[in-house]
């Protein structure tokens, strides 16, 4: 039998292969044909070895709260997500768009904030946010970047219009699965790949390697880029190997560095060797036990004095997480036309701030059918879906939210766009997110493709690794179908 | 300490080597060959075992209980176990999580080091140790003693075998080679030291009944353990006699278990390490290594069982140990340290 069903239904979401039942999208008709000829046993066994390669090369993630330190795979879906070209050039664009913007309201901010002055933001916001380092203000990073690498969120809502969830300028993490899915799938369906012409991924950590060493204090020929990693226990601990491999450049913990004079050596068997460049996957918090949190073990005493003196580089630069904070998130669009005069390519999902007053009613007086988050928390922690949640649930964020409407905003909630995905031993629609990867070196650069992330569970919007999600190959083409 | 004075250098960066990293190539390096060596000495002995199946109880401790004490373990194991018999010391030294020293703890720290350092090493060495890992956290202790313990030692030498073959071929000559040579011809002398320490007793001035069937099948058995039955054949030509398959394992210059054979690599694979090109050596790691070597070249087998060979053996794991600790010292900026728990709850919390 083979594995697309007949009565495979779109249930009034936005499905991205079926434009009803019965008609396939132009893009999706040659995998929907070998859809048709591929036999359940065929497409179980390319799946077990899929699966089998992940666990074999360490392809895994770390589960936390469980004794035994268990290394999961990622669930990975057969059935890749295909973008036509016209429609990713336009992801492309609202990108490129958004995070210029981005990058210029951070210069901004640390230094004349003339968006606070002409009060198209409100001072008290920026000023309260959690990550806004008060103690960057006038330092100018070098070549004015200071989100080199960003990992944005976008969805589709119910008419396949693509909108923008999370904007991710700390360390975004994840770029990794999409080169193993990448690297899995050519393996898994040789064939249907090569005639459909996919833009390829694998030019991303050449990229990443020329946009650090842009960075470098110095010039030189050869900087000494490393990348700074909490270590093995950390969950994204894969990933830090497996760019580093790719780069090939050290991988160091906070005890391999040490700083001297302003200055970040290395410890290496014939002695210190001085860093000019940092792609640090630490959070700003640990960084540096003299300036951020004095308890941090995994960061370099001194790191910030060398950064401040110019004498290494970080990426991202220090206090990017100001515009993670989902209240400011609201404002990106205001910023773009502020900084850049451009209406918004992408839009964001439509936002209630708890912190305005007409805003917080609103909130407190129909939250059982708005998606309610904390504006700092990520990893789908932290927030209530209303129109799923019990009249308790509702009640208790009611409180929080009257408590400490600063930390609180609210959305409408989004019905995202549905992939056919392989479950429990059938093709169903199941809920979709993309994370393209967005790097900014002496040009902006988004590699054409991205994680697509899939909620495994029936009818969950919760697409994050934690939470039972999974992940797909993202395939944008050359052409049109 | 002395190191920590170096000047800065900058070097190009394909040759620079953090210490940490070269730590757990080390580490890696031994571990594996512990495990290889352990599944060696622990098959042999259960298939000499069962070709004399005339020992009693006592007979059966002794065995057991020589082997434990070659390994150093038997102070750990009598906390856990009541009896040393074959069930309970191979499943202490291959299996026990218990044991640090155990086939499936090696595996697992060997793997932990390589997953630290999983960007230094090739992709085919990892999976080939990810592989091991994954077989053994993938099953019960019942189920492979249910499988037969042949199996399982056949697949960890196996494993072993792979894993050194493709470092060969696939690892680049570089530093960290130097330090995974080292690691390697360091462990697997020590092993022999201990694989020949279990026999020694049959050595004795005093020992009466050399030459007998079971002495003969015991020397065959240690022989064995070091994979130097055949070899030994080779060289001789001669049926096998207690002294000359112990003057084989020390001091053969071509076997490549013999002890005379590891210190010869591990000299050459230190001196590369610590940059010793001089006639005189400068460190002390150093000039440690080239001690044990001058004696190797000039003592003979008659001054080994004169002096006991027993004494002479624990005297050179001494050393060896020594060798080991002085060259980490001298290569790292500081204690080798596992991740403390606060580490890994912040490391987590990123």
């Amino acid at each position: 039998m083979p594995i697309i069903n007949p009565s495979y239904a779109t249930d009034n979401f936005f499905d991205e292969m079926m434009a009803s039942k019965g008609q396939v999208r132009p893009h999706y008709n040659r995998l929907h044909q070998r859809l048709g000829t591929l036999t359940e046993d065929d497409f179980n066994k390319r799946r077990a070895a899929v699966d089998l390669a992940f666990l074999r090369r360490g392809v895994t993630f770390t589960v936390y709260n469980d004794s035994e330190g268990t290394e999961r795979i990622f669930p990975f879906d057969l059935i890749p997500r295909i973008i036509p070209s016209a429609e990713w050039a336009r992801i492309e664009a609202g990108l490129i768009q958004r995070i210029t913007a981005l990058n210029l309201f951070l210069h901004d901010i640390y230094h004349e904030q003339k968006i606070l002055k002409d009060k198209v933001l409100p001072a008290v916001q920026i000023l309260t946010a959690k990550h806004f380092r008060r103690e960057f203000m006038n330092f100018s990073v070098p070549k004015n970047i200071y989100i080199h690498i960003c990992g944005t969120d976008l969805i589709r809502d119910h008419n396949g219009q693509y909108l923008v969830l999370e904007d991710n300028l700390r360390c975004p993490s994840g770029v990794s699965y999409m080169l193993e899915n990448r690297a899995a799938m050519r393996r898994a369906f040789p064939n249907v790949f090569q005639s459909y012409g996919v833009q390829p991924v694998e030019g991303y950590s050449d990229q990443l390697l020329k946009d650090l060493r842009y960075i470098a204090p110095k010039g030189g020929s050869k900087p000494n880029v490393v990348l700074l990693t909490p270590g093995v226990y950390n969950s994204a601990y894969f990933e830090h190997t497996f760019l580093a491999r790719q780069m090939g450049i050290p991988i160091v913990e906070g005890r391999d560095l040490i700083v001297k004079s302003s200055k970040v050596y290395m410890r290496t068997t014939a002695g210190l060797v001085q860093v000019d460049v940092i792609y640090r996957r630490i959070d700003d918090d640990f960084l540096d036990p003299y300036v951020f949190r004095s308890d941090s073990v995994l960061g370099v005493p001194g790191l910030v004095s060398a950064c401040r003196a110019g004498n290494v580089s970080l990426a991202n630069a220090i206090g990017t997480g100001v515009a993670d904070d989902k209240v400011i998130y609201a404002f990106v669009p205001k910023m773009i036309k502020y900084y850049l005069d451009q209406d918004p390519i992408l839009a964001n999902v439509n936002t209630y701030l708890a912190s305005d007053p007409t805003e917080r009613k609103f909130i407190l007086e129909n939250m059982e059918k708005l998606v309610v988050k904390s504006a700092n928390e990520a990893g789908g922690y932290g927030m209530l879906i209303g129109p799923a949640s019990t009249k308790a649930e509702v009640a208790d964020f009611r409180n929080k939210v009257a408590e400490n409407p600063r930390n609180f905003i609210a959305q409408d909630p989004i019905m995202l766009s549905r992939s056919p995905t392989w479950c429990d031993g059938k093709l169903e629609g199941r809920h979709i997110d993309l994370r393209p990867y967005i790097l900014y070196g002496e040009k902006v650069t988004v590699t054409p493709g991205g994680l697509t992330r899939v909620a495994l569970r029936k009818g969950s919007l919760v697409v994050n690794s934690s939470q039972g999600g999974g992940s797909k190959d993202t395939w944008v083409l050359k052409g049109e179908s | 300490m002395a190191q920590n004075e170096k000047q800065p250098i900058s070097r190009p960066q394909a040759t620079v080597m953090l210490s940490r990293v070269a730590h757990s190539l080390y580490w890696m390096s031994r571990y594996i060959e512990r495990a290889e060596n352990t599944a060696r000495l622990l098959e042999v002995n259960q298939q000499f075992l069962l070709d004399f199946q005339g020992f009693d109880d006592t007979g059966l401790k002794e065995h057991w209980g020589s082997i434990l004490a070659s390994a150093e373990d038997d102070v750990l194991f009598k906390t856990i176990y009541d009896v040393a018999d074959s069930h309970n010391v191979t499943d202490f030294m291959s299996l026990d999580p218990r044991n640090p020293n155990s086939i499936l703890s090696c595996i697992f720290a060997a793997r932990e080091n390589a997953r630290m350092i999983r960007d230094q090493i090739s992709i085919e060495m990892w999976e080939t140790i990810n592989e091991l890992y994954l077989f053994l956290k993938g099953r019960e202790r019942s189920e492979i003693w249910a499988r037969g313990p042949y199996e399982f030692f056949e697949d960890i030498k196996r494993h072993s075998h792979l894993f050194q073959g493709l470092t060969e071929s696939t690892f680049s000559r570089t530093e960290g080679w130097e330090f995974i040579q080292f690691g390697k011809f360091i462990e697997r002398a020590d092993k022999t030291t201990r694989i020949l320490d279990v026999k020694y007793h049959i050595l004795l001035p005093d020992a009466s009944d050399v030459g007998g069937a079971v002495d003969t099948a015991q020397w065959q058995a240690v022989l064995r353990s070091a994979s130097a039955l055949e070899a030994y054949h080779r060289f001789y030509v001669h049926e096998i006699l207690p002294w000359k398959a112990a003057e084989f394992i020390i001091f053969s210059e071509t076997f490549p278990r013999s002890l005379y054979y590891c210190v010869t690599r591990v000299d050459e694979f230190l001196c590369r390490i610590l940059a010793e090109t001089g006639p005189r050596r400068r460190t002390a790691a150093a000039r440690a290594s080239k001690r044990l070597l001058s004696d190797l070249q000039s003592l003979a087998i008659d001054d080994v069982l004169n002096k006991g060979l027993h004494e002479f053996l624990v005297e050179i794991q001494k050393s060896l140990d020594h060798i080991g600790d002085e060259v980490v010292e001298t290569t790292m900026f500081y204690k080798a340290e596992i991740s403390s728990e606060e580490q890994q709850q912040q490391q987590q919390q990123q």
